[in-house]
């Protein structure tokens, strides 16, 4: 669940306007700090921190397309490199501030629960609900809300929604914003289990990429399953081989998808498109 | 308020029309006309070593050249065969790997190792790379950004070839003045090599796949196979720089995979301008002396990488090489509509 919620912002921000998110893990991680600041350095109620830093996120999504990826859209190179650009720089700004030491916010709700006599966190409960709620909503919104069907529309046929009167930028930059609040959101759920660290940018950015990959780019319904997967295959390994060896399952994972079905396991209806 | 709508017009210069083709051994000005920029480029770069005031400034030259190719090579594949390649460092690390192994372990002589290293690491890296070769889009991105994170955990997980520690290498270059020269010779071979190879047939297709792949697959051109080719050659020239900074260091390890080989030759492209093959090697010339000079950021130099990347794509896409190529060959003036 946990790959699933990182994984969907990347996949609704490329299924919508097609410009691949590669800051998605930088912004996770920025969302992270960002919570971990307002609560512990400024003290601001732990509720309130969350919602501020998913504003400022999503503001931040905004701005990237407004000012940096607007002016390149249509040019995949320079779409990848400055998104990817962006990325990094951030990354690598924030690991001057926060070096070494472990950051943490506090857990939702304390306490566990026995399911089947397996005592769980109610925080890991909490990482299963929010997911499910998650993908609830966004389905609920694309499907039956103005700006979700004009986001569709576009992801659909941008000429054609183009003509019906929905501003394709207005909808790509609003798909980012969007995009980066779920980065964001990912972040807040997630990282009280845990613990915030620079690196961990680039692990969520590779296995966010992986599980679009693996579901097919775009495919929701396919990024969720991939999730799965790919999570069972992680732990499976992490448990009989050693933990060392998540990242090559992921690796072996995208090879393997890409050499027998290159368009993901539910991206049937693209695979004109993407393959030669 | 009245604005007077005009236009720069450019026109390009006689000499530059009188020397095309066979032209332009006519006269000495339209031989000079063409030789004196690339002698300029040529011997500047042989006589610059020789003026450095110090060892340092020498050994700061070399990796000038050593990411300048490997800015080159992500040029020839991003701008020529349209693959965008965000993991430089899989290929420097794979052929250092090669090299130092050889090295350390076989006790093979420089001689050896170095082209050893570079063909099979171009071969390894794109086996590795082949299976996202027969599709479009950003899978050949996505695949090199997740390659470099993933190799050296792989590396520490078996804790093979030194594990995290690395590996002492004993075959060093012997001094500076051969690293200098062996780099420099190589970076102006692969530099007027690929200049020529995009501008032969070869090269044409290879910009054909770039713009409509479907219109090369359909005059019957396997593409995948050409796509490798353009692989293999980027990612031997990247495993050349590999085994090169094996070499020099006579250490091995996995800072061979970090992130500074995979951006700063992005940084140093669209700096020097894209599409032009010299603006890269001219972009390293300025980027890699200019954080030497500020050591006081070096610990956020990824960061400056990325901010002058991003400042040049969003202001001055076309980047200096190309800029000055224009002043080269036009002259412009203001026009009114």
């Amino acid at each position: 669940m946990v790959l699933a919620l990182t994984a969907v912002g990347f996949s609704f921000a490329y299924g919508v306007s097609r410009l691949p998110n590669f800051a998605h893990g930088a912004f996770y991680i920025l969302a992270g700090f960002a919570t971990w600041m307002f609560v512990r350095e400024l003290g601001i109620n732990y509720a309130l921190s969350i919602i501020i830093s998913l504003i400022i996120l999503a503001v931040v999504g905004y701005a990237m397309y407004r000012f940096i990826l607007i002016r390149v859209r249509g040019m995949p190179i320079s779409e990848i490199i400055a998104s990817w650009a962006l990325g990094v720089a951030i990354l690598e700004t924030l690991r001057i501030r926060f070096v070494g030491a472990f950051f943490t916010t506090p857990l939702f709700i304390e306490g566990t629960v026995k399911i089947g006599g397996v005592p769980i966190d109610l925080q890991r409960v909490v990482i299963i609900g929010g997911g499910v709620a998650l993908v609830a909503v966004i389905w609920l919104v694309t499907h039956y809300t103005k700006v979700g069907l004009s986001l569709r529309g576009i992801a659909q046929d941008e000429r054609a929604a183009m003509m019906l009167g929905i501003d394709s930028d207005r909808a790509a930059a609003i798909a980012l914003a969007i995009g980066s609040a779920l980065a964001a959101l990912a972040a807040v759920i997630i990282l009280p289990v845990g613990s915030i660290n620079v690196n961990e940018g680039y692990e969520v950015l590779i296995h966010a990429l992986a599980v679009c990959v693996i579901g097919g780019l775009g495919s929701w319904t396919g990024t969720i399953l991939a999730a799965f997967l790919l999570g069972f295959a992680g732990i499976l390994t992490g448990t009989y081989i050693g933990t060392m060896w998540e990242s090559v399952v992921v690796v072996v994972a995208i090879i393997l998808t890409l050499i027998f079905r290159p368009s993901g396991l539910l991206g049937r209806q693209k695979e004109l498109e993407e393959r030669v | 308020m009245v604005t007077e709508a005009r236009r720069r017009e450019r026109l390009d210069r006689g000499i530059k029309v009188r020397t095309e083709r066979l032209y332009a051994v006519s006269g000495w000005q339209e031989i000079a006309y063409l030789v004196v920029p690339r002698l300029v480029l040529i011997l500047g770069l042989l006589i610059l070593p020789l003026v450095m005031p110090s060892m340092y400034w020498q050994k700061v030259m070399v990796s000038m050249f050593v990411f300048g190719l490997l800015a080159m090579a992500f040029d020839f594949l991003a701008h020529y065969v349209g693959l965008v390649c965000l993991g430089g460092a899989l290929f420097t690390g794979i052929g250092a790997y090669i090299a130092g192994i050889l090295n350390s372990y076989f006790g093979l002589p420089l001689v050896l190792t170095i082209p050893i290293a570079t063909l099979g690491g171009g071969l390894i890296s794109t086996l590795l790379l082949l299976p996202c070769l027969p599709l479009r889009g950003i899978y050949f991105a996505i695949i090199t950004i997740i390659f470099p994170l993933a190799v050296p955990r792989i590396i520490t997980a078996l804790n093979i070839w030194g594990g995290t520690e690395g590996m002492t290498v004993p075959g060093v270059l012997p001094n500076v003045w051969v690293e200098l020269y062996l780099i420099l010779g190589v970076v102006l071979i692969v530099l007027f090599a690929l200049r020529r190879l995009v501008n032969e047939d070869y090269g044409l297709v290879l910009r054909g796949i770039k713009d409509n792949d479907q219109a090369v697959k359909a005059s019957g051109i396997n593409i995948t196979l050409y796509k490798a080719q353009a692989v293999f050659i980027t990612s031997a020239i990247g495993c050349f720089c590999g085994a090169f900074l094996v070499h020099q260091y006579g250490w091995c390890g996995q800072s061979l995979f970090a992130l500074d080989f995979s951006i700063l030759p992005i940084a140093a492209t669209v700096l020097g301008g894209v599409g032009t093959l010299v603006g890269p090697l001219l972009g390293s010339c300025i980027l890699v002396p200019l954080v030497e000079i500020l050591r006081a950021i070096h610990y956020l130099r990824i960061t400056f990488y990325c901010i002058v990347l991003l400042a040049f794509i969003v202001f001055k896409p076309e980047g200096l090489m190309s800029w000055a190529q224009r002043k080269y060959h036009q002259f412009e003036h203001w026009e009114k509509v």
